[in-house]
């Protein structure tokens, strides 16, 4: 990657971050995510009354949080440039397709992590309560951090086919709760009945569910931060070719 | 400059552009006619490289548009069909966006956006955000940023759509400016614009061209073009008719408006010229026959009237039946 690729992707993603913060969507995604995670941390997964000191039962409802607010924020990426016709404007800038794809869910994931490192003051309330172990609550950042940028390439690749933010949005919550529901029994128990074995094994490993959890007791391994990478890799690259089909013939 | 070979593009099963072919040079500014959805916009966004056409080949500055994407849109500068811009953002935000884009930082950048806003009047409204603006700023701050780089090549669709008298006039004269050192194409609706602005022009109907040349040359493809309009005072229109029915060059007359004082009508000569030989001879029988000639001169053809013509052929009426 050179300079002037770097430097695109760059500007790319710094407009789309100011326009985060031009638009009310910014301060109530973060809000709303701060509100939610305390509610379901404190009243809900009895943060108190586990007497540890962990944040397991903050992280534990990331994946279901989310669910929701990540295609919130990622919903508007392309459609949102479709709608406005400003996609034609963008694509014919002298910047390639990806520059424009990563520069934009680059920003947005920054965006995602701004509002994920505001829970900050629930580390110090452990830290101050009691003895927690650092290192997993760290991995519990990086997991949430990954989890974060699997469901937003998921939502960039719901944005990029169509111009309606509303399908955008759902189409993207039902994909990323699928990520979540391919490993249980339910949605495996209905693949199993006529689905070859190495169709359900392969539906079941698509879930983000073990490789979430694995990362929250502070099992930072390769193989889940691969599982992770992939998804956003996949989804952008098919960002990246829905794109474009609009565009070939 | 551009270079356009057989460009053809299709939509599901609907052919948008059929085999289009020009070429624009430096210091040429060519004006795309046409009825809407006459592949218009398609051609140009192939051009600028949104959209990928199906077949044929598309080059500016000598780099082909599909294999050297970033080298020829670095050469161009395109105003897309409606001027979308990034409503959120002020319009100094905006053009400091695209500048960036085009590679520009720092003092430069700030250069670049100062000249655009002076050169597009927008300096009223540069820290205004574009959502608020009214549409004929909107139009100019995506104007803008088709100029803010300089390019040697500019794509204008419909620039002056929405602007009032004032703007359009000034939209107009700036791209003639402009069309002195580049290669402009731009497409429009309104036809005195081509006149006013173009240095060859080009009807596409149903994604071909079906005709091209400079104005002046499509106009005298219309009826009227060359024909001698007449107005005499207090001569009846049969005795006109029957005077310049002497005339072995003309073709036919037309009575056009016949009262009691005045009768105007027009000649049309077997072969078009503009040299004004025509009329000329026309002149010669009117005074011999002692009329008193209120009026007399060749036309030279209307360019909306050759567009009715050429585009929707069945629907125009003639100025005379033609039995």
């Amino acid at each position: 990657m050179n300079k002037e690729s770097f430097a695109n992707i760059a500007t790319v993603a710094k407009r789309e971050l100011t326009g985060y913060f031009s638009s009310p969507v910014a301060y109530v995604v973060i809000i709303i995510f701060l509100l939610l995670t305390g509610f379901f941390t404190f009243m809900v997964g009895r943060f108190f009354d586990t007497g540890e000191a962990s944040l397991a039962p903050f992280f534990i409802w990331h994946p279901w949080l989310y669910l929701f607010l990540v295609p919130a924020v990622g919903m508007r990426l392309w459609s949102e440039e479709r709608r406005l016709g400003t996609i034609e404007l963008l694509l014919t800038m002298p910047i390639t397709t990806w520059q424009a794809i990563v520069g934009k869910f680059v920003a947005s994931w920054a965006f995602l992590t701004l509002a994920l490192m505001l829970t900050f003051p629930l580390v110090l309330t452990v830290a101050y309560l009691g003895n927690p172990d650092l290192g997993v609550i760290f991995c519990g950042y990086i997991g949430s951090f990954l989890l974060a940028g699997s469901y937003l390439a998921v939502s960039s690749m719901t944005s990029a086919m169509t111009r309606n933010q509303v399908i955008s949005f759902i189409v993207s919550v039902v994909a990323c709760l699928f990520l979540i529901l391919a490993g249980w029994p339910p949605v495996t128990n209905m693949l199993v009945e006529w689905a070859p074995s190495w169709l359900v094994e392969g539906v079941a490993s698509l879930s983000v569910m073990p490789h979430f959890d694995d990362i929250q007791r502070g099992l930072l391994d390769s193989s889940d931060v691969f599982y992770f990478l992939s998804v956003i890799v996949f989804c952008l690259f098919t960002t990246g070719v829905l794109i474009r089909s609009e565009r070939g013939g | 400059m551009i270079k356009v070979e057989n460009l053809r593009r299709t939509f599901g099963p609907k052919v948008a552009v059929d085999g289009i072919s020009f070429e624009v040079e430096r210091g040429e500014v060519l004006g795309f006619l046409g009825p809407n959805g006459a592949g218009k916009s398609t051609t140009m966004r192939m051009i600028t490289g949104f959209l990928t056409p199906c077949s044929g080949k598309i080059s500016i500055g000598g780099f082909d548009v599909q294999e050297n994407p970033i080298a020829s849109k670095k050469l161009v500068g395109y105003l897309p069909e409606n001027a979308p811009s990034y409503t959120d953002m002020t319009v100094q935000g905006f053009l400091g966006f695209t500048a960036e884009l085009r590679g520009y930082r720092g003092s430069e950048k700030l250069k670049r956006v100062n000249r655009v806003l002076e050169m597009c009047f927008l300096e009223p409204v540069r820290h205004q955000s574009i959502e608020t603006l009214s549409k004929g700023y909107k139009h100019r701050t995506c104007f803008a940023q088709s100029i803010i780089h300089d390019p040697d090549v500019l794509i204008l669709d419909e620039p002056t759509d929405g602007l009032d008298p004032n703007q359009k006039f000034e939209v107009r004269n700036l791209i003639r400016r402009m069309g002195e050192k580049k290669a402009i194409i731009f497409s429009t609706h309104i036809l005195e614009e081509v006149e006013a602005v173009c240095s060859k022009a080009m009807i596409i109907d149903r994604g071909r061209v079906i005709a091209n040349g400079t104005p002046e040359e499509l106009k005298m493809r219309s009826q009227r073009a060359g024909a001698v309009s007449l107005k005499v005072e207090k001569v009846s229109g049969e005795s006109l008719k029957s005077e310049l029915a002497k005339l072995s060059t003309a073709e036919r007359v037309v009575i056009e408006d016949e009262t009691e004082t005045r009768t105007s009508a027009l000649v049309v000569p077997k072969q078009k010229t503009m040299n004004g030989d025509f009329a000329k001879s026309i002149y010669n029988i009117a005074t011999q026959a002692g009329w008193k000639i209120e009026q007399i001169n060749t036309e030279a053809g209307k360019l909306d009237e050759v567009f009715r013509e050429i585009t929707m052929p069945d629907t125009v009426e003639m100025t005379e039946p033609k039995a």
